[in-house]
């Protein structure tokens, strides 16, 4: 199959890019290409025109900045599973790029591309909302940066507009005895989640909750924070009977899809299922 | 920068060895440039939906399914396709190891495996039966039941630890 005609350029700098892509108004960003790629030879998307940014310089890093770690966009999967900082501190985000498709995918695609491709099915975007990530935006007028709760709009839609380029994500470490995570069901391994949950919790003295954060994936159209679930948990004791709670409560909010890879109900126990295990799996890596 | 209208786009890039060019489309993918333009019909198209990997090949030292790259972004790569594993008559260690294990039955697959399995190798030179099943996730198999498939990649390993690429 192959993709409806489009021109195609290959800028030399990110101000060329925006410039390009304000220019064309059916223009789209390219990065991995492993998302839109295949919409292109489905004919799902027919872009005029291809801003290919994979040639710009210094997009591609994982720094450690102080309060936080910053992921240059053009980051490719593999490279932030290979990351030691990511696996050390941000468990949810290590969780869900070893669930990323494939060894190939992982090898193309990118941080940036699959937050911005914005896929509620993926997995980037439920564990860089339970991270409580923030997305630096560049555009004409210079720079933004946008918290997690408004980067996601809709489905396959972000805070990114189209004359500008999501080129950093940054997530601030969490405090001592804080540990995350994220975990997927899917019927093949490599295969896009039919129900998804991350977590992030802070224990203080006492095993009493902190912070917490949960969020849900193919719940909606965007991944949803679970707050009556966070709620309940917040300044309680983090014990089998809060957690089962809190797992119960996670589903108030979300609305998940019926299709043929799960009815609605059955995403929702998942929901639940999930919300619970992740949570233990998170409390269980507390140090 | 590059600009590219939709008829014509010149490429070039290094495969097996070998520095190529040519004009292609920029929707052309590199599957189709490696195999229609270069003739090297080695690396297969199975789904051409990004699925099952028989398009593998190496980009830059890095295995990508050459049905979900275009030829446009391989400007300048490296490329290697199963065409370039052998040294003339003398199979690379993976491949002997795939043909001594039984490694394929119709054999469809089995360049995009061979790919995946060397590029495991040689990051992790003696991975764990779960690591090799991981590092073949892309790939599908509808003969072997990936049974000898992992078995020939171990035995590869087996044989790079002693002897390289160039074989035990």
């Amino acid at each position: 199959m192959t993709p409806k005609s489009f021109d195609y350029y290959a800028p030399a700098s990110l101000d060329e890019a925006i410039r390009l892509l304000g220019e064309n108004d059916e223009a789209k960003v390219i990065a991995g290409g492993q998302s839109l790629l295949p919409m292109m030879k489905l004919r799902l998307a027919a872009p005029t025109a291809l801003v290919d940014i994979t040639k710009l310089p210094d997009l591609s890093y994982v720094r450690e900045e102080g309060d936080h770690l910053a992921i240059g966009a053009l980051t490719t999967h593999d490279a932030v599973e290979h990351n030691r900082t990511v696996k050390e501190r941000f468990a949810a985000i290590d969780d869900a790029v070893v669930r990323i498709g494939d060894q190939q995918v992982r090898n193309l695609g990118t941080i940036g591309g699959s937050a911005c491709h914005a896929d509620p099915a993926a997995d980037l975007p439920t564990a860089l909302l339970v991270s409580d990530a923030q997305f630096v935006i560049r555009g004409r007028g210079g720079q933004r940066v946008v918290p997690a709760r408004e980067f996601f709009v809709d489905v396959f839609a972000t805070a990114v507009g189209h004359d500008e380029i999501l080129t950093e994500i940054r997530m601030a470490y969490a405090p001592p005895r804080s540990a995350s995570a994220y975990v997927k069901h899917s019927l093949r391994e490599a295969d896009f989640g039919i129900a998804m949950v991350g977590a992030a919790v802070t224990v203080g003295d006492g095993n009493v909750c902190k912070d917490v954060r949960i969020s849900l994936g193919s719940a909606g159209p965007t991944p949803l924070r679970a707050t009556s679930s966070e709620q309940h948990l917040k300044g309680k004791v983090v014990d089998d009977e809060n957690v089962a709670k809190a797992a119960e409560l996670a589903v108030e909010g979300a609305d998940p899809p019926s299709d043929v890879h799960g009815s609605r109900e059955y995403r929702l126990e998942m929901i639940k299922a999930l919300t619970r295990r992740s949570l233990k799996l998170a409390l269980g890596r507390v140090k | 920068m590059q600009r590219e209208k939709s008829e014509a786009a010149k490429v070039s890039m290094n495969v097996n060895g070998k520095q190529v060019s040519g004009s292609v489309e920029p929707r052309t993918l590199l599957v189709n440039f490696i195999r229609d333009d270069l003739g090297l019909t080695g690396t297969h198209v199975g789904c051409d939906t990004g699925h099952c990997g028989a398009c593998t090949v190496m980009m830059n030292g890095k295995t990508v399914k050459s049905c979900m790259v275009l030829a446009v972004q391989a400007r300048g790569a490296e490329i290697l396709t199963v065409e370039g594993l052998a040294q003339g008559d003398k199979l690379h260690p993976i491949q002997e190891a795939f043909w001594k294990n039984h490694g394929l039955q119709c054999g469809f697959c089995t360049p995009g495996l061979l790919m995946s399995g060397l590029y495991l190798l040689r990051r992790n030179p003696d991975p764990t039966d779960k690591e090799i099943r991981r590092s073949i996730e892309g790939n599908l198999c509808r003969c072997t039941g990936y049974v000898n498939v992992v078995k020939s990649v171990r035995a590869a390993a087996n044989s790079m630890r002693k002897g390289g690429e160039g074989g035990a």
